[in-house]
């Protein structure tokens, strides 16, 4: 083992390839707009800025851990039960960290309600933990968990800071619509706090991302 | 790999996730039910229309809430200390056995009484406070909460819309008849002073309200009737 690894040359923390590891989620290869996953909790969170940063913190919490974790111990994995030790292994972590939650935001907690638990069905965590924590090494894991969270979490706090500015007219929970706005008539869309515009801010989005990199638009 | 090996492996490592999370949830239950029992304060307030931030809750808590009386079925008072009564072991007991917390507020002067009031939603145990006015009849304010309704349909019974209904409506009728507030499928006619609307694809858990404050109100008509003719 340490003869091998005498004859690979040393890969620095943040090569090239580890650093694309974490940027490509975020980019082209994000999980919400080009593989369009996870889309269930993006319609259902984002309604409000702050609930969608803690889920957001909670999603590269989880997804990091995962991936470090089953990548600690993908040679001792049976193959036979490797979903079931990846679920337990997320499983458990979102129980941490919806106990956490309860323990330091409450309110934060009420208001995610299922959408900690249902981390756990979040299919970008399997996905990552199968197609790249079980056969890769512990570092690049991390990243590749910690990056494609930071790829779903940035959509999710972009679609939540368009649906609370323009839905309610704050982010946060401060105003940023200044007051002589509403004096001269402008009314808050109370249609941006319904799930179906998160469902088309989301399509903008998406529409703008393949607009700037036609190499993601579908030809078929 | 056989058999032998991966059995070891899934046993080895439950047994190490049991003891990872039941550490967790020692160390950090405190602290959760610190949040709680502000949580029960702060929704106790909203009932009398005191919004209380999560900083400031048992300050304020403490500053209006100036009785809080434990009562048996029979409307005397009885020993114990109403804030930590849980009301889901109550409810398993036979009448005679339950205690009954009872909270009065003086806002101002004004006393308003408060009661807890716990029953089933459609998924899980639905709960909330009913505050009234000194007449003992008309109710102030209204707080419920839901353990796992469904979001957007019986959820919405923890939304204001829904519980500010409630304000104004009577639990006895003109000849001091016990009528409890009903929640009723589409739609309350507007002068209806028992009757609050459902919510639309949650029927049942508005049914559940219903129940809810029939049972839960039903025990303390003693106590209400005792100090109405007093």
């Amino acid at each position: 083992m340490s003869e091998e690894k005498n004859n690979i040359p040393k890969e620095t923390l943040f090569s090239p390839k580890n650093k694309r590891l974490l940027s490509d989620p975020i980019g082209k290869e994000n999980p919400i707009t080009v593989q369009v996953l996870g889309i269930c909790s993006v319609l259902a969170v984002t309604v409000q800025l702050r609930a969608s940063l803690v889920l957001a913190i909670a999603v590269v919490a989880v997804m990091g851990l995962a991936n470090v974790i089953i990548s600690i111990l993908r040679h001792g994995i049976p193959p036979r039960i490797r979903i079931i030790v990846q679920l337990t292994v997320v499983a458990s972590l979102v129980i941490l960290v919806d106990q956490v939650l309860k323990a330091f935001v409450y309110d934060v907690s009420r208001q995610l309600s299922v959408f900690v638990g249902l981390i756990i069905t979040n299919c970008i965590i399997m996905g990552r933990l199968e197609a790249f924590a079980l056969n890769n090494k512990v570092w690049p894991s991390f990243l590749d968990g910690v990056g494609n969270a930071a790829g779903y979490g940035s959509i999710l706090l972009l679609v939540a800071a368009v649906r609370e500015s323009l839905g309610s007219g704050t982010l946060m929970g401060y105003q940023v619509i200044p007051d002589f706005m509403y004096n001269i008539g402008y009314v808050d869309n109370g249609f941006m706090i319904l799930p179906p515009m998160a469902l088309i801010t989301v399509g903008v989005i998406i529409w703008i991302h393949r607009h700037r990199d036609r190499a993601l638009v579908d030809v078929s | 790999m056989s058999n032998r090996y991966v059995f070891m492996y899934a046993s080895v490592m439950v047994i190490v996730v049991a003891l990872v999370l039941s550490t967790a949830a020692t160390l950090l239950r405190p602290m959760q039910e610190r949040n709680m029992r502000i949580e029960k304060m702060q929704n106790i307030l909203s009932t009398i229309g005191i919004s209380a931030p999560r900083g400031e809750a048992i300050e304020l808590f403490d500053q209006y809430i100036a009785q809080t009386k434990v009562l048996n079925h029979l409307g005397e008072e009885i020993e114990g200390d109403a804030f930590e009564v849980d009301l889901q072991d109550e409810n398993r007991k036979p009448v005679e056995e339950r205690q009954l917390p009872l909270f009065i507020a003086d806002v101002d002067g004004e006393l308003f009484y408060i009661v807890p009031v716990r029953g089933n939603g459609l998924w899980g145990a639905i709960w909330g406070y009913l505050s009234f006015r000194g007449d003992l009849t008309t109710i102030a304010g209204a707080n419920f909460d839901h353990a796992s309704e469904t979001p957007g349909l019986g959820a919405e019974i923890s939304d204001p819309p829904f519980e500010r209904q409630f304000v104004g409506k009577k639990i006895f009728d003109e000849d001091g008849e016990f009528k409890p507030v009903v929640v009723v499928r589409g739609g309350a006619p507007s002068d209806d002073d028992h009757a609050v609307d459902a919510i639309s694809g949650g029927t049942i858990t508005s049914n559940g309200v219903t129940a809810m404050i029939r049972n839960g109100l039903e025990v303390y008509k003693p106590y209400f009737l005792k100090k109405k003719t007093s």
